[in-house]
C-alpha cells in the first residue's frame, strides 16, 4: 500500500497523473502531426516515381529525365541558378560593403529600400518588370523607342536573359543582409591592425574583410541558390510566353497536361525528384567548395568601425547606387501602382487615361472570384499561422526541452519541407490526399492547401520558437515545479509567457509568406479556393492585367501594413 | 634623448544627434621621450583611446599637429594625414585582432608580407618574434585553438616583427585574467628592454599604469589633469579627481578658520593635522588616504568607530569626521572594537576647492553614451 501510494507520488511529479505523461503526449503527437503533413506526402512522390502500379519501375524516371523538354527545363534551371547565385553575390557584397564600411551618405533610406524587396511576392516583380520591359509593349521600352527612334524594343525580359536579371534584383538583398550584419558584428579592429601592419585600404579588403566575410557571403549565396532553383513566379511568369520552361515550371505544366491521368502524374512526379535532387547536389557543391569555418569575428568592445573616405568617388558612388534601387526597388512599384489607376493596359499613362474603376470593383465585391480570394487567402494565413504556432512551438519544446530518443529524427522531419521547392510539396500533397489515403479527398478544397501551407512554413516557427527556448533557463521551469505547479502548469505560467513574443513573430513569419503565396495554390486551388496569389495570377493570364495590378497594390498594402505591425509588436516588446 | 612623439594643440570633437557636440579630446600636449613607457589613465570615455587612435592615424584631427619622431604625421591646417600604413608603428588592441582565418606564422608574417620582404627573411624574422613571445613551435596552429594569453602573445609578436620605433597598446591586458596581465606586463617591459621602442599604453587600470609606466598622465572628460611620474601622481595629486582616481580616497568637507580646520557643520573640534593647512578661510575639502590616518586612544580628533572589517593585511576602520566617515587602513595592532571611543589624526593631507558642480553635469551628459 505504502509503496504503490510513493509511486503514484512519484509518477504526480513526472505529471503522469493519468497513465500517459504530458511530455509522451506531446511526443506522440509530434510524430502523428509531421507524418501526416511531410513524411505521408514526401513519400508519395517517391512512390509514384518508382511504382507502375504492379511493380518497382525505373523506366518511367529515365524516360522522364531524358525528354528532350526536361533536359531543357534542367539545363536552364541550372544556367538561372548558378548566374543568378554569382551576380547576387556580387552586387550584394559590392552594397554591403559600401553600406557597412564606407562614408557613403543617405545610409538609413538605402536600408530601408533593401528591405523592400523581402516584402513583395516574386511573381508581383515580375509581372511589373513585364510590364516596363515586355519584349512587346512594355511601357519603358516604348518609351525608349519612341525617345531614340529605334525599330526595335531596346530590352526583353521575356528571355533566360531577363529571368536572370530579374532574379538577381530580386535576390542580392539575401547576400546583402547577411554581409552587412557580418560586417556590423565584426571586431573593427581586425581590420585596422591590419593597416597598422602596413597594409593599404585595398589590400586589407581582399586579405581581411572578404575572407572574414566568406561564411556570411556564402550562406547568403545559398538561400539565393536554393530559392531561385525552385522558384516558380518569376519564370513562369516571363518564360510562358517564350516557353522557356524551369523544372518547376514544367512540373506545373505537365500536372495541367495530365488533367488526371496516372501516367500523366507519374511524370510530374519523377521531375519533383529529379528537381528535389538538383537542389541537394547544391546544397553538398556549397557545402563542399565553401568548407570554411565559422570564425569568432565578433569580440571586444563595440567601436563604431573606421568608415572609409571614398573621397572624389563618393558623389558618383552615391547617384549609381540611388539609380539602381529606384530602378530596382521603386520602379515596379510605381508601376503597378499606375497600371492599376490605367483604363486599359497599353493605354499611355495620362491623366485621361486614369481610373478608379478597377479598385471599385474589388472593394464593391462585384467579382466574386477576388472577395473569394481575398477571403481565402485571409483565411488560410490565419489558420495557417495559428496551427503552425501551437504546432511549431510544441514541435520545439520536444525537440530541445523534452528531447526524446530520435529527436534529431523529429527536427529533420519537420524542416524537411524548408529545402524542398513548393511545387514539390503541393505535388505530394495532391497525390496523398486525393482520395488515394483512408479515402480523404481534400484535392479542389481549400484544406489541401491549409495542409501545404502548414507543412511549408512550419519550420519557420519551430526555428523562432526553438531559439527562444533555448534562452529558458531549465532552472526556471523547475523552481515553479518546486512551488508546487504541476507539468502542464509550469508549463503554462512559465514557460509560455517567457517565449510569447517569440510566438507572436512567429505567427507573422507564417502569415505573411501565405498572403503572397504563388508555387503551391497554383498547383493546389480549386473553383471555390483561390487564393490572393493565385487570382492576380490568372487574371493577368486573362489579360486583365490593370485589375492585376489593382489587387497587387491592395496586397502590397496588406503585407506592408502587416510587416510594421511585426515591427511594432516586436520593438515595443524588447523595452 | 630626442623626443619620439609630440602632440601640439590636438583636439578632437565629434557631433552627435543625441549630444551634440562633445569634445572627446581638448587641447592635448605632450612629449614623448624615445625609450619611454608612458602610460594614459582615465576613465571609459574620457579620451585617452581617441588620443591614441589619432597617433596611429585611425582619426582625423579637429586641431592641432601631431609628429612622429621628425615626422609630420597629422596636421588639422594643412590637412596632412598620412594613412595609418604609413605609420610604421606597431599596435596591440584590447581583443588582440589575431587573424582567425591565418595560422599563426601567417599573423605574424602578414606585416612583413605586405613590405615584400624576401621570403627567406620572413621566416627568419618570425621566428624570432615567435621565439621572443614565448610561442616557438605554434607557427601551424590556428588562433581559435590557443588561449587567451597565447593570442596576446601573438599580437605582440606581430607588432614587434617589423621592428617599430613606436608601440601603441590599447588597455592590452583586460582580457586577461588577473594572474596572466601581470606576467604579461612583465613580458612587455622585457620585449621594450630588448627592441628599445617607446610604449604609448591606455589603460583604465591605475595599478597597470603605475606598474609599468616611466611616465603617465591623467585624463578626464577630454581634458588633461596631471602628467608626471607614477609616484608623484600618486603623492601629489593636483585636484580631486587625480587624487580619486590613483588609490584609495577620503574626501571629508571641511570650513577653515584661522589655520585651524573643522568638518563642515561642526564647529566645536578641530581636526587634527601633521602637516600643513590652508590660511585662507573658508570651506574646503580634505583629501586623505585610508594609510595617512592614524588613529590611537590617546590625542587626536575623537570620534567613534562605526564599523570595523578585517581585511587579509590590515584592519580598516570606519570612523565619522562631522557628517562624512572616513576609511583607515592599519595593521593587526592596538585592535578597536566597533562603537568604541578613539582618536584619530591625518598626515599630510591634500587641500582642493568644493565641487564643481557643472563638472559633474558634463560627466553625466557623457555617461548618456
Amino acid at each position: 500500500m505504502f509503496k504503490k501510494a510513493q509511486n503514484k507520488d512519484f509518477l504526480a511529479l513526472e505529471g503522469k497523473r493519468s497513465g500517459i505523461s504530458l511530455d509522451n503526449a506531446m511526443i506522440i503527437f509530434s510524430y502523428i502531426a509531421l507524418t501526416f503533413v511531410v513524411i505521408i506526402p514526401v513519400f508519395m512522390i517517391i512512390y509514384y516515381t518508382f511504382w507502375d502500379g504492379t511493380k518497382i519501375d525505373f523506366e518511367m524516371f529515365k524516360t522522364v529525365l531524358f525528354q528532350p523538354e526536361n533536359l531543357g527545363a534542367l539545363k536552364n534551371t541550372a544556367i538561372i541558378g548558378v548566374v543568378t547565385t554569382l551576380l547576387a553575390a556580387v552586387i550584394g557584397v559590392f552594397f554591403a560593403w559600401l553600406l557597412g564600411r564606407s562614408d557613403i551618405p543617405l545610409k538609413g533610406l538605402m536600408r530601408f529600400l533593401f528591405s523592400i524587396p523581402f516584402m513583395i511576392p516574386p511573381f508581383l516583380a515580375a509581372m511589373s518588370w513585364d510590364m516596363m520591359f515586355s519584349g512587346r509593349g512594355g511601357y519603358v521600352n516604348n518609351f525608349l523607342m519612341s525617345l531614340f527612334h529605334l525599330a526595335e524594343a531596346p530590352f526583353n525580359v521575356n528571355s533566360l536573359f531577363g529571368i536572370i536579371v530579374i532574379e538577381v534584383v530580386y535576390y542580392f538583398p539575401f547576400v546583402y543582409m547577411q554581409v552587412v550584419s557580418a560586417l556590423e558584428r565584426m571586431d573593427p579592429t581586425l581590420e585596422e591592425s591590419a593597416r597598422i601592419a602596413g597594409a593599404s585600404q585595398l589590400y586589407v579588403i581582399t586579405h581581411i574583410t572578404l575572407p572574414l566575410t566568406i561564411p556570411a557571403i556564402s550562406s547568403g549565396m545559398l538561400l539565393v541558390l536554393i530559392t531561385s532553383l525552385s522558384n516558380y513566379g518569376i519564370p513562369s511568369l516571363l518564360g510562358f510566353s517564350k516557353n522557356i520552361f524551369t523544372l518547376p515550371t514544367m512540373i506545373v505544366e505537365l500536372m495541367n497536361r495530365a488533367e488526371g491521368s496516372f501516367v500523366g502524374i507519374r511524370q510530374a512526379a519523377c521531375l519533383s525528384v529529379i528537381l528535389v535532387v538538383v537542389v541537394a547536389i547544391a546544397l553538398l557543391i556549397q557545402r563542399i567548395v565553401l568548407n570554411v569555418g565559422r570564425y569568432d569575428i565578433i569580440k571586444g568592445k563595440s567601436m563604431r568601425p573606421m568608415l572609409i573616405k571614398l573621397r572624389g568617388a563618393k558623389y558618383p558612388l552615391l547617384i549609381f547606387s540611388l539609380f539602381f534601387l529606384a530602378l530596382v526597388v521603386i520602379a515596379p512599384l510605381v508601376m503597378i501602382l499606375c497600371i492599376s489607376f490605367i483604363k486599359a493596359y497599353g493605354l499611355p499613362i495620362t491623366l485621361e487615361n486614369f481610373t478608379l474603376a478597377h479598385y471599385q470593383r474589388i472593394f464593391a465585391g462585384s467579382n466574386v472570384m477576388v472577395t473569394s480570394a481575398i477571403k481565402n487567402s485571409l483565411f488560410l494565413g490565419f489558420s495557417a499561422g495559428l496551427i503552425c504556432l501551437f504546432l511549431g512551438t510544441m514541435l520545439a519544446y520536444v525537440i530541445y526541452k523534452v528531447k526524446p530518443k530520435g529527436s534529431v529524427v523529429l527536427e529533420m522531419m519537420a524542416v524537411l519541407p524548408y529545402s524542398l521547392p513548393g511545387t514539390v510539396m503541393a505535388i505530394g500533397c495532391i497525390l496523398a490526399w486525393s482520395g488515394k489515403i483512408a479515402g480523404i479527398n481534400l484535392y479542389n478544397t481549400i484544406w489541401i492547401i491549409l495542409v501545404a501551407y502548414i507543412a511549408r512554413y512550419l519550420s519557420y516557427v519551430l526555428k523562432s520558437s526553438s531559439a527562444a527556448l533555448q534562452q529558458v533557463h531549465p532552472s526556471l521551469e523547475e523552481a515553479a515545479r518546486s512551488c508546487g505547479a504541476s507539468h502542464l502548469e509550469s508549463l503554462k505560467d512559465i514557460t509560455l509567457p517567457l517565449i510569447k513574443p517569440a510566438m507572436l513573430s512567429g505567427f507573422f513569419l507564417v502569415f505573411l509568406p501565405c498572403m503572397r503565396e504563388l508555387t503551391t495554390s497554383v498547383l493546389l486551388y480549386g473553383p471555390k479556393s483561390r487564393t490572393l496569389g493565385v487570382m492576380i495570377y490568372s487574371l493577368r493570364v486573362n489579360g486583365m492585367i490593370p485589375s492585376a495590378a489593382a489587387l497587387s497594390v491592395l496586397t502590397i498594402t496588406i503585407i506592408i501594413i502587416m510587416n510594421n505591425l511585426v515591427n511594432y509588436i516586436t520593438k515595443d516588446r524588447r523595452k | 634623448m630626442t623626443d619620439q612623439i609630440v602632440l601640439n594643440h590636438v583636439t578632437k570633437s565629434f557631433t552627435t544627434k543625441e549630444l551634440g557636440t562633445v569634445v572627446a579630446v581638448n587641447d592635448f600636449n605632450l612629449t614623448v621621450k624615445k625609450g619611454e613607457c608612458f602610460a594614459f589613465l582615465g576613465p571609459s570615455g574620457c579620451g585617452k583611446t581617441t588620443t591614441l587612435r589619432m597617433i596611429a592615424g585611425f582619426e582625423d584631427l579637429t586641431e592641432g599637429q601631431i609628429y612622429l619622431g621628425d615626422k609630420l604625421v597629422s596636421d588639422s591646417k594643412k590637412n596632412i594625414y598620412i594613412p595609418p600604413e604609413k605609420r610604421e608603428l606597431g599596435m596591440v588592441f584590447q581583443a588582440f585582432a589575431v587573424w582567425p582565418h591565418m595560422n599563426i606564422f601567417d599573423n605574424v608574417a602578414f606585416p612583413l608580407k605586405v613590405k615584400k620582404v624576401p621570403k627567406a627573411e620572413i621566416k627568419e624574422r618570425v621566428t624570432k618574434a615567435l621565439h621572443y613571445t614565448s610561442l616557438d613551435g605554434l607557427e601551424k596552429t590556428f588562433p581559435s585553438d590557443l588561449s587567451g594569453g597565447q593570442q596576446q602573445r601573438i599580437a605582440l609578436a606581430r607588432a614587434i616583427v617589423v621592428n617599430p620605433d613606436v608601440m601603441l597598446l590599447d588597455e592590452p591586458l583586460s582580457n586577461l585574467d588577473p594572474h596572466l596581465r601581470e606576467t604579461m606586463r612583465f613580458e612587455i617591459k622585457r620585449l621594450q628592454k630588448e627592441f628599445g621602442f617607446t610604449i604609448i599604453f591606455v589603460t583604465h587600470d591605475q595599478a597597470e599604469a603605475m606598474a609599468i609606466s616611466d611616465r603617465m598622465l591623467v585624463m578626464d572628460m577630454g581634458n588633461v589633469q596631471q602628467i608626471g611620474t607614477p609616484s608623484e601622481l600618486y603623492n601629489k595629486p593636483i585636484n580631486k579627481f587625480v587624487h580619486s582616481f590613483l588609490g584609495q580616497s577620503n574626501f571629508t568637507k571641511v570650513v577653515i578658520k584661522d589655520g585651524k580646520a573643522y568638518a563642515k557643520g561642526h564647529m566645536d573640534q578641530t581636526i587634527a593635522v601633521d602637516g600643513n593647512v590652508p590660511e585662507e578661510n573658508g570651506e574646503m575639502i580634505l583629501a586623505t588616504r585610508p594609510n595617512t590616518i592614524d588613529i590611537n586612544r590617546e590625542s587626536g580628533y575623537k570620534t567613534r568607530i562605526i564599523k570595523r572589517t578585517f581585511k587579509t593585511d590590515f584592519v580598516e576602520y570606519l570612523v565619522a569626521i562631522g557628517d562624512d566617515t572616513v576609511l583607515i587602513q592599519t595593521p593587526h595592532r592596538n585592535l578597536f572594537k566597533s562603537g568604541e571611543e578613539c582618536y584619530i589624526r591625518v598626515h599630510n593631507p591634500a587641500w582642493y576647492p568644493p565641487e564643481d558642480e557643472e563638472a559633474e553635469k558634463e560627466r553625466e551628459r557623457r555617461n548618456v553614451v
